[in-house]
């Protein structure tokens, strides 16, 4: 038995890590209504709201923006005291000693998370509001994190290592695009961020050009032309880049994990755990690129938008929790690990398969 | 006496020599077709029912972007005298006004002297919050809420700043663009794309005709004795 596995599974314990990735995952949807819907700033005032405690706001105010920004708070609240709970059962009922340090990180995180967005509304910052979003990205990942290692899985797969070794360069490959899938949400975050809308507004062209003219004139014009609901600050030649490196940063993506999930395919089989997980991986980009589209095509429909964002966030968490599984099922490194090929398994366990 | 009258003529000859203020007056014209305005409706319908109840939905609102007439008259462009800076007398100034009816900001475009008052107010039944966005340094940024029926809220703002923003995020879209000049020599042309600009001391001046989608143009006019005109025409490229 590894120092990584439980002595034993705590069923209720996995179940109530599951619910609170769930409840994280709503939160980001509903962070992500908030931005699409321009309601960040809908309260301006932070804990309170309109000056009633947060929990007292009356039914008649929540319209608006203000019903997305204050069900935002709401949900907040309800994932960091989920997320207490869960430090506190993992410091009381689990037997390894990082699991507490992993529930005391998600408690300071859903804290310090908290803070953030508050601190976004107070200070008017839209800066802030990118952090925000960077760090739920973060915290998703932590809570799936910790409700993997409460799973019976985790417990069977680390007292199975040797017969499920990934060789290194896959999950480097793996690794190195989940960062790029966190990059992007970083961009895309400084997108929504900004305020300005759809900096593009036509797909898989630029402007009907495969690049844009960024020159004064260009975007002036662009500016001119635009005539939108919402959110009409004047868009800047910097955010069409932004938005075209969003495009090309997309298509490096999907390239990369379609070579991830060919690769985990390939050498791991097609029953093994990680290559269904590639594979869904790469299903979960499909979508991504399908919404993406979609988004620009319907003038970045809020629940378009929002859709984007979560599926976002399950991209990035599926690549983490797959980098997770495979450098746990490769940590009792077998002595000719290195003689492994760059995207290859040990020819023997492929034998034993 | 003699020397009395002498005296009063030499001041009266003077006066007339540095010449009287003036006006500066004009038409705004936009040339072509503008891009159309887009439908609040549905989105006021969805996020908001309360708004669009105080609509026939036959006649929702829509964006205000381009107001331009029959004849190409085109209102809500700011017209000031560029780089006249430091005259401003918006502190004795009366204080302008936006309000908030119909879940839209009345006016959509405002011109104001730094240091002048700006009373916003709230006449609908339902609750909004006032967010100004200014982008030029020294201009702070307030967001407040404001109850139906609740006290008017005033603003100033003391650096000169063209359009600066204010939003409801309760409904995202309720914006007003309000420029902010140094000097109390402006207007904005109103639905017949006229403007006036008054009593504006002799001499050489530069005339700046800023619009909030299309930027702004400039025009030399020199003010003597007699009022002077200048037109503007602006289209879509």
């Amino acid at each position: 038995m590894s120092k990584n596995a439980p002595n034993k599974t705590n069923p209720r314990l996995f179940r109530f890590a599951v619910l609170t990735a769930f409840v994280t995952f709503l939160l980001i949807g509903l962070g992500g209504l908030v931005t699409s819907h321009g309601a960040g700033m809908s309260v301006p005032d932070w804990p309170t709201s309109y000056g009633y405690p947060m929990f007292a706001l009356p039914f008649k105010f929540w319209t608006g923006g203000a019903f997305f920004e204050h069900t935002h708070r709401l949900l907040a609240s309800a994932a960091g005291f989920m997320t207490t709970i869960l430090a506190i059962w993992l410091w009381l009922k689990d037997s390894r000693k990082w699991m507490h340090w992993l529930g005391i990180a998600a408690f300071l995180g859903v804290i310090a998370q908290g803070i953030l967005g508050g601190l976004r509304v107070k200070l008017h910052m839209n800066s802030l509001g990118i952090f925000h979003a960077a760090i739920a990205q973060l915290f998703f990942i932590l809570v799936c994190a910790i409700a993997l290692f409460t799973s019976r899985f985790w417990m069977e797969l680390s007292a199975d290592i040797k017969s499920t070794f990934v060789a290194r360069g896959l999950r480097t490959l793996v690794l190195a695009t989940t960062l790029l899938i966190f990059i992007q949400l970083i961009i895309a975050a400084t997108m929504r961020h900004q305020h300005a809308g759809l900096s593009i507004p036509d797909f898989p062209l630029a402007y009907g050009k495969i690049w844009p003219d960024t020159n004064p004139a260009a975007v002036a014009s662009y500016n001119a032309h635009r005539i939108s609901v919402i959110e009409e600050a004047p868009i800047t030649a910097f955010q069409i880049k932004l938005q075209m490196v969003h495009r090309v940063v997309a298509l490096v993506i999907f390239i990369l994990v379609a070579v991830c999930a060919w690769r985990a395919w390939h050498w791991l089989g097609g029953e093994d755990s990680l290559a269904k997980l590639a594979i869904f991986w790469l299903a979960l980009i499909f979508v991504q690129v399908a919404l993406g589209a979609a988004t620009i095509w319907t003038n970045k429909a809020a629940d378009v938008a929002t859709a984007h964002v979560m599926v976002g966030a399950l991209s990035l968490v599926t690549g983490a929790l797959w980098c997770i599984i495979g450098f746990g099922r490769s940590t009792a490194s077998l002595p000719d690990a290195q003689t492994f090929g760059v995207f290859g398994v040990q020819t023997s366990m492929m034998a034993n398969k | 006496m003699k020397t009395s009258a002498v005296f009063l003529l030499v001041v009266a000859l003077t006066a007339v020599s540095a010449g009287q203020a003036a006006d500066i007056t004009g038409g705004i014209t936009f040339k072509g077709t503008p891009p159309a305005e887009a439908d609040i409706g549905p989105k006021m319908t969805e996020a908001s029912p309360d708004c669009a109840a105080m609509y026939d939905p036959a006649k929702m609102p829509t964006t205000h972007f381009y107001v331009v007439g029959a004849k190409g008259e085109f209102a809500d462009v700011v017209v000031s005298l560029k780089n006249v800076t430091g005259k401003s007398t918006g502190s004795s100034a009366p204080p302008a006004v936006l309000d908030q009816k119909g879940c839209v900001y009345v006016p959509t475009i405002l011109a104001v002297q730094t240091g002048q008052k700006i009373i916003v107010k709230n006449s609908d039944a339902c609750v909004h919050n006032v967010h100004c966005k200014p982008t030029v340094d020294g201009n702070q940024e307030f967001n407040n809420v404001q109850m139906p029926g609740g006290a008017d809220l005033t603003y100033s703002f003391p650096k000169p700043e063209p359009f600066l923003k204010f939003q409801c995020d309760v409904h995202p879209w309720m914006f007003a663009w309000v420029t902010v000049v140094d000097s109390p020599y402006f207007c904005v042309s109103d639905k017949g794309g006229k403007f006036v600009i008054k009593n504006v001391p002799p001499g050489k001046y530069t005339v700046e005709a800023a619009h909030r989608k299309l930027g702004s143009q400039t025009q030399e006019v020199e003010i003597k004795d007699t009022d002077a005109t200048v037109n503007f025409t602006f289209e879509v490229k």
